[in-house]
């Protein structure tokens, strides 16, 4: 899965050029954090897996690109260790996951800091190279400083360092499609670029370590309910375009819904956990409470996963249409894995066998 | 006679909690558990209302193991629980009204709390008064850490204090997932691991041992 951290290379360096030291900050430690949970875990538990299978690192990487630059780094930490704790260690490690750990992890910090979490800045501050966001560097266990007050110093509006999702939600403007797709306007509170995005997740596709379909079903049917909604009440809700541009939308449909182990590995799957991921996304960001719905929307569908599978089972070449395949396990195996009836399981003793093995 | 008496009562009191603790091995009293255990102040007087409860049902069950019939046993024991419950949700409306206000309907459901059916069915229908009673505070010891120790860790994480002091002064973040109920799970969850972990391990060491006399 080395090819993996390097497609995501570039995007991170994006995030770094568009937030600085801050950014570069959030990356290592959260990267680190993660690291160093798993390698605790891979010590003392009787799981599989090692550091040198990426894993870990790519979930530092997308979770940090996921919290905001200026996210405090102890909080940071507490991600990391939350999502290889609970999303990973816990079901058994490497490929028994159910959910993607870097979800789990923003979810648990969402909920453990839900306005740390939704203080972003703006992108291409001049002094980002020279001195951190003060939320950084807020000590363990205490509260990060106040990052209005500090814009406010440096005479941004609090409306700039509002993400695009939050202004469209709370304040009904939408930010023109092109600004979002290169992420390259300053003064806007967002991620990393989603051409860039697009363009490393193209790459992961044509090497196939990384299936095309998930990603278009994902912006696919968020597209085009969004396009359904726009048709009927178009003054009310924002184009298509805004709705794929902003947030994590790209970021989720690429590489987080992606993620192997979490996703449908039928074809017909795969279609169907997309579409369900790109619905549910557009319903939690139209009809909730919350701004941006990808994270939930992607974790619903991991949960959904193997209901999909099961229904999406393809018909062997040469049975019927009516026949279904039947089979036990519908995702791979770790080769050492054994189930607990294999483990327990003793050779039934046979008392006529017709060539019997002879005793020493 | 009286050594082995002695050891026995000690045995029967250091079961609930170490070997047998209601929280940590048995998994018993889980509602109580999960929502009352915000704070240690919490914890603590829901733990020792269960623990009146405990003490007197068991001890009242167990010197009217002989005379109830089998079949009635179980409506028995509730009305003895019953009894014993309004008894503490009077005395907890007199004593402490914020208390009282914060444990809110789960006074009340200690009635249903599987550790007083269990213990009362299991064990002290079955032993003399003195034992039962003996056994029914270790339990409800066992109980009181157990919350105690699930309180304690979201107090501290979800408001930075202790039994109300506070712990990293006014700066402290207060991590609002450890008051919610999925905190509760999280905690419980790792107080479990811990748990099992040290018994795999304690175990392992008996094992070795072991084996090590053998050879």
């Amino acid at each position: 899965m080395a090819n993996v951290v390097y497609s995501l290379l570039p995007v991170c360096a994006f995030f770094v050029y568009q937030y600085g030291l801050s950014a570069a900050a959030s990356i290592l430690v959260v990267t680190a954090s993660c690291l160093l949970a798993e390698r605790f875990f891979v010590r003392t538990g009787t799981q599989a897996g090692s550091l040198s299978d990426y894993s870990a690192t790519i979930t530092g990487l997308l979770l940090a690109l996921t919290l905001p630059p200026g996210f405090p780094l102890w909080m940071g930490a507490v991600a990391g260790v939350a999502a290889i704790a609970l999303g990973k260690a816990l079901f058994g490690g490497i490929g028994f996951n159910v959910f993607n750990p870097a979800l789990v992890g923003r979810a648990f910090v969402q909920a453990a800091f839900p306005a740390a979490i939704a203080t972003y800045t703006p992108s291409f501050l001049p002094n980002r190279f020279s001195e951190f966001i003060p939320s950084t560097l807020a000590w363990p266990l205490m509260a990060p400083a106040d990052t209005a007050a500090w814009l406010k110093a440096m005479q941004y509006d609090a409306l700039a360092s509002a993400s695009p999702l939050a202004r469209w939600k709370f304040e009904g403007f939408v930010t023109p499609a092109w600004d979002l797709i290169t992420s390259l306007a300053g003064h806007m509170a967002v991620g990393p670029s989603p051409l860039l995005i697009l363009v490393c997740g193209a790459y992961l596709a044509l090497r196939r370590f990384m299936d095309w379909r998930i990603p278009v079903a994902v912006l696919g049917s968020a597209g085009l309910s969004a396009l359904v909604i726009y048709a009927a009440f178009g003054t009310k809700y924002p184009d298509p375009f805004f709705m794929l541009f902003s947030g994590g939308m790209v970021l989720g449909a690429v590489y987080m819904a992606t993620d192997m182990a979490t996703s449908p590995v039928t074809p017909r799957g795969m279609w169907l956990y997309g579409a369900l991921i790109g619905v549910l996304t557009v319903v939690i960001r139209y009809y909730s409470g919350l701004p941006e719905g990808v994270m939930y929307a992607i974790l619903i569908g991991n949960a959904a996963t193997p209901l999909i599978e099961r229904i999406t089972q393809p018909t062997p070449f040469g049975k019927g249409l009516s026949i279904r395949a039947r089979r036990s396990a519908s995702y791979t195996m770790h080769p050492d894995y054994i189930s607990r009836e294999e483990a327990a399981a003793k050779t039934p003793t046979k008392r006529f066998l017709k060539n019997k093995p002879k005793k020493k | 006679m009286s050594d082995l008496s002695q050891a026995r009562t000690f045995d029967e009191f250091m079961e609930g909690i170490w070997r047998q603790n209601p929280v940590f091995v048995m998994v018993l009293g889980m509602c109580p558990t999960l929502a009352v255990t915000v704070s240690a102040v919490n914890a603590v007087s829901m733990g020792l209302a269960t623990m009146f409860v405990l003490v007197c049902s068991c001890g009242l069950v167990s010197l009217m193991r002989n005379i109830v019939p089998k079949e009635v046993r179980i409506a028995t024991y509730i009305v003895i629980i019953a009894t014993f419950v309004t008894v503490v949700d009077y005395v907890i409306q007199a004593v402490s009204l914020a208390v009282y206000d914060a444990l809110g309907a789960f006074i009340q459901l200690i009635v249903v709390n599987c550790i007083i059916l269990g213990r009362a069915e299991a064990h002290a229908s079955k032993h003399p008064p003195l034992v039962a009673m003996v056994n029914a505070l270790g339990m409800s010891l066992g109980f009181v850490i157990g919350l105690l120790a699930l309180g304690a860790v979201r107090e501290v994480l979800g408001a930075g204090t202790l039994f109300g002091f506070s712990l990293f002064g006014a700066d402290f973040q207060p991590w609002v997932v450890m008051v919610l109920p999925p905190g509760g799970f999280i905690v419980l969850g790792a107080w479990l691991l811990l748990f099992s972990a040290l018994k795999r391990r304690q175990e392992a060491r008996l094992a070795a041992q072991g084996g090590g006399h053998g050879a």
